[in-house]
């Protein structure tokens, strides 16, 4: 059965005749990628428009509809050595890049205005100081207000609403303060306007909105870029699904076009990607990434099957169940619910400060409005006086404080294969002091690997690859990666159930079970030293060796551990998986603490248990027996090739088959926090030298705006030291 | 001082055509790709005689 490819899911109609279609593009990294790409579309017929975005990743392509398929462009683009596959941009992407449009908006118009503004400010200043007449920085003042008061109410919107959000809830956060100096700002101007006086703050508030929304904007940016990598990498995993669309006849469909009630086909090798129960089919599956146990378990009619279950030996034909049908998987979302309501609130470093900050900081303008009026100052005066001291404490460096760092971080993270799920993540990560790993998946690779190479000659390990390349099963695949084998052997026969034969010359090649190839003894012989091994035998004339296949540990697996030991953080496995295979591997590694067989409500007990000795826990693991636990803990992270659901629980993903970047990021949060911590003291400290003088009135515009843009810098200039790496973690 | 009266709206304009001009680049996708963008600047011209193949 030849399955036809299926993409019509993905395509969007334009109207007008057009057709288009997003692509993931695996390997995009230069102009010259770019050029080739775009050109070698363009060429097919009917093409109107072949654009490749670099930031993303991806090709969006137009044309005109009938006569060209889809899959046509997958096939010109791996032609022209790129692996494509269609993308649907998911709803909370779609919702950042909207929001991001607006923050660039809000920061253009508020850049714009206060350029304009400080431009006539400029000539008041001066005027002030020799010999302009009233009525001419009257004039000034209210050009000013005309850009001011528009530009404030459309660029401020972002900090007015979460400022409106927090108080409607009873909270307070750093919009509250920043909210109440632009609005108070504005209004004293306004009011000193109209009364002739000689200081208006226009430009100090439009300065504000300037500098938080260009922080504001950055972070989002940020956010937004990991987020788009991310949905790049779901793409390319090719979760694609084989339908029956007729009683024998089948067709290779997208996972969203796949509904409950239909019937897939699962060959021997695959991995499902939905969830369902068997009514046709004998096999044996791998259920690892889902209950994190490595022993293959038999399948019939009636078992049930997950997402990420690997087939191994025989077709099975797979009714499609709607998500919280099966067993497994209801215990699992029902614990993953609790977990998520229980998760403390986790307070972020902005909001406690500017609980702090916010009541400190108008005591002092009612203080030294109160004080003025008691020292026998005007009314009028003290007010204005009291709002200076509020301009002048400048939320602006405290706005900043932390985003810039954030920002910076992150993308220092990114760089380093660490994306991330949240923003507050880096503040808990930097706190951590246990890390908990799950085993399969997490601290070894998800793929089989050949453990005995070193055993086996170089050419008969070639050879058996070339040969494996010919069969399905997953032991075998094994053999034909970790041989680098390219090319098959001609003339193979697949032998049902024991492997597959053919001949080299005139010698026979067998690959298969142990008992196919006459190796039964030697197969025995290395069972009894690794009894967590598959093994899979290759004859060759007369001469046979056995591959123990298993999975292995990551390469730097070892060392990450260590160097968390050394930064003093304990480590311990939680593992579904048989306790032999989970005792091998704490021993390899040289961890003390581990729990073999664990059930998904075992993970967050246990992890309770740890948080209630006031440790603060990382949860690291891939499984879907995981995803409660990553909820449960601290902060949680998750290998790239981890389930959708443990993906979509983690506070941050890692990429690639090393574990250094789980440490790396420990290091990175670590560096941020301090610095943002020191940031919020330099701002704490500017704010010390300040107020004074804006409590003795004697805050003019033209102090408050060199002021606030010192600060702001000052901030932003620490923040940027966040990118070089960390020492203590490296 | 009677020279503000054309300075003063000249200088609104401009600062106004300024913004304009910003939030149509901004509307027009220019924001979309700033990496790419940087790259095709010195990319090679396309041929201008290639015609579509087949």
């Amino acid at each position: 059965m030849q399955a036809t490819r299926d993409f019509s899911h993905y395509v969007r109609d334009l109207g007008a005749g057009l057709s288009h279609i997003d692509l993931a593009v695996e390997g995009v990294s230069c102009a010259g990628c770019m050029s080739k790409i775009e050109r070698g579309l363009s060429a097919l017929p009917d093409v109107t428009l072949a654009r490749v975005n670099l930031t993303d990743r991806r090709v969006a392509l137009e044309w005109k509809q009938g006569g060209l398929d889809p899959a046509r462009f997958i096939d010109r683009l791996a032609e022209l050595g790129y692996k494509a596959y269609p993308f649907e941009p998911v709803r909370a992407e779609a919702l950042e890049t909207e929001q991001a449009s607006f923050l660039l908006r809000c920061l253009g118009v508020a850049a714009f205005a206060a350029m304009n503004v400080m431009m006539l400010s400029v000539p008041v200043w001066s005027g002030n100081v020799t010999d302009m007449i009233p009525e001419q920085r009257d004039f000034f003042h209210w050009l000013s207000a005309l850009i001011a008061l528009p530009a404030a109410a459309y660029s401020g919107q972002p900090f007015f609403r979460s400022a409106f959000r927090a108080l409607r809830a009873r909270t307070t956060n750093m919009d509250v303060p920043i909210s109440i100096g632009i609005v108070l700002a504005l209004a004293m101007s306004v009011v000193e306007t109209i009364h002739h006086a000689e200081h208006a703050y226009f430009d100090a508030a439009l300065m504000l909105i300037t500098f938080l929304v260009g922080g504001r904007y950055l972070d989002q940016s940020m956010r937004r870029r990991t987020r788009a990598v991310a949905g790049n990498l779901a793409a390319l995993k090719g979760e694609t699904a084989t339908k029956f669309v007729g009683v024998d006849e089948i067709s290779e469909v997208p996972i969203a076009a796949v509904h409950a009630g239909d019937i897939v086909l699962l060959r021997p090798g695959e991995r499902s990607a939905v969830d369902g129960s068997v009514i046709e089919g004998q096999s044996k599956i791998d259920q690892s990434l889902i209950t994190g146990e490595t022993l293959p378990v038999k399948a019939g009619p009636g078992t049930a099957v997950y997402a990420g279950t690997l087939n191994l030996s025989g077709a099975l034909r797979v009714r499609v169940s709607a998500a919280s049908e099966g067993t497994l998987l209801a215990e699992i979302a029902r614990l993953l619910e609790n977990a998520v309501q229980a998760r403390s609130r986790y307070v972020q470093l902005a909001d406690r400060a500017a609980r702090l900050y916010a009541p400190v900081v108008h005591a002092a303008a009612l203080l030294t409005m109160l004080g003025w009026v008691a020292f026998g100052a005007s009314w009028h005066d003290a007010i204005v006086t009291a709002i200076a001291v509020l301009i002048i404490t400048c939320p602006c460096a405290l706005g900043l404080a932390i985003p810039a760092v954030q920002t910076v971080v992150s993308g220092a993270m990114f760089r380093t294969g660490v994306l991330l799920n949240s923003g507050d993540a880096i503040e808990r990560l930097a706190e951590v002091d246990r890390v908990v790993f799950d085993k399969t998946g997490t601290l070894t690779l998800p793929e089989l690997d050949v453990a005995n190479a070193v055993d086996i000659p170089e050419a008969a390990f070639a050879l058996a690859g070339r040969l494996a390349l010919s069969s399905h099963h997953p032991v075998a695949a094994a053999v034909a990666r970790a041989s680098g084998a390219k090319k098959p052997l001609a003339g193979i026969e697949e032998v049902t159930g024991q492997g597959v034969r053919g001949y080299v010359g005139e010698l026979e090649v067998r690959l298969g079970r142990p008992s196919f190839c006459g190796a039964d003894r030697l197969a025995d012989r290395i069972l009894c030293n690794d009894p967590e091994a598959s093994v899979v035998a290759f004859r060759y004339g007369k001469v046979c060796h056995v591959f123990a296949v298993r999975q292995r540990l990551r390469a730097d697996a070892v060392s990450a551990v260590a160097t968390l030991a050394r930064a003093g953080i304990a480590v311990e496995i939680l593992s579904g998986d048989r306790e032999p295979a989970v005792m091998h591997t704490a021993r390899l590694l040289g961890i003390h603490e581990w729990r073999a067989g664990v059930t998904p409500a075992d993970k967050i007990a246990r992890i309770d248990e740890l948080k209630r000795q006031g440790l603060k826990v990382m949860m690291v693991g891939d499984g879907m027996n995981d995803a409660p636990a990553l909820a449960a803990a601290h902060v949680s992270m998750s290998p790239v090739t981890a389930t959708h659901l443990s993906q979509a629980t983690a506070d941050l993903v890692f990429l690639g088959d090393r574990l250094a970047p789980v440490v790396a990021a420990i290091g990175f949060s670590r560096k941020a926090l301090r610095l943002m911590r020191q940031n919020l003291w330099l701002a704490a400290g500017y704010n010390l030298l300040a107020v004074p003088l804006a409590i003795a009135g004697l805050a003019t515009p033209l102090v408050a705006a060199a002021a606030m843009s010192g600060s702001s810098l000052l901030v932003i200039l620490n923040a940027l030291r966040a990118h070089r790496g960390v020492k203590e973690l490296s | 001082m009677e020279v503000l009266v054309f300075l003063v709206p000249l200088a609104l304009t401009l600062g106004l055509i300024g913004l304009m001009g910003f939030l149509w680049s901004l509307k027009s996708g220019q924001y979309d790709d700033l990496e790419g963008a940087g790259w095709r600047a010195i990319a090679e011209d396309e041929p201008v005689d290639e015609k579509p193949i087949r």
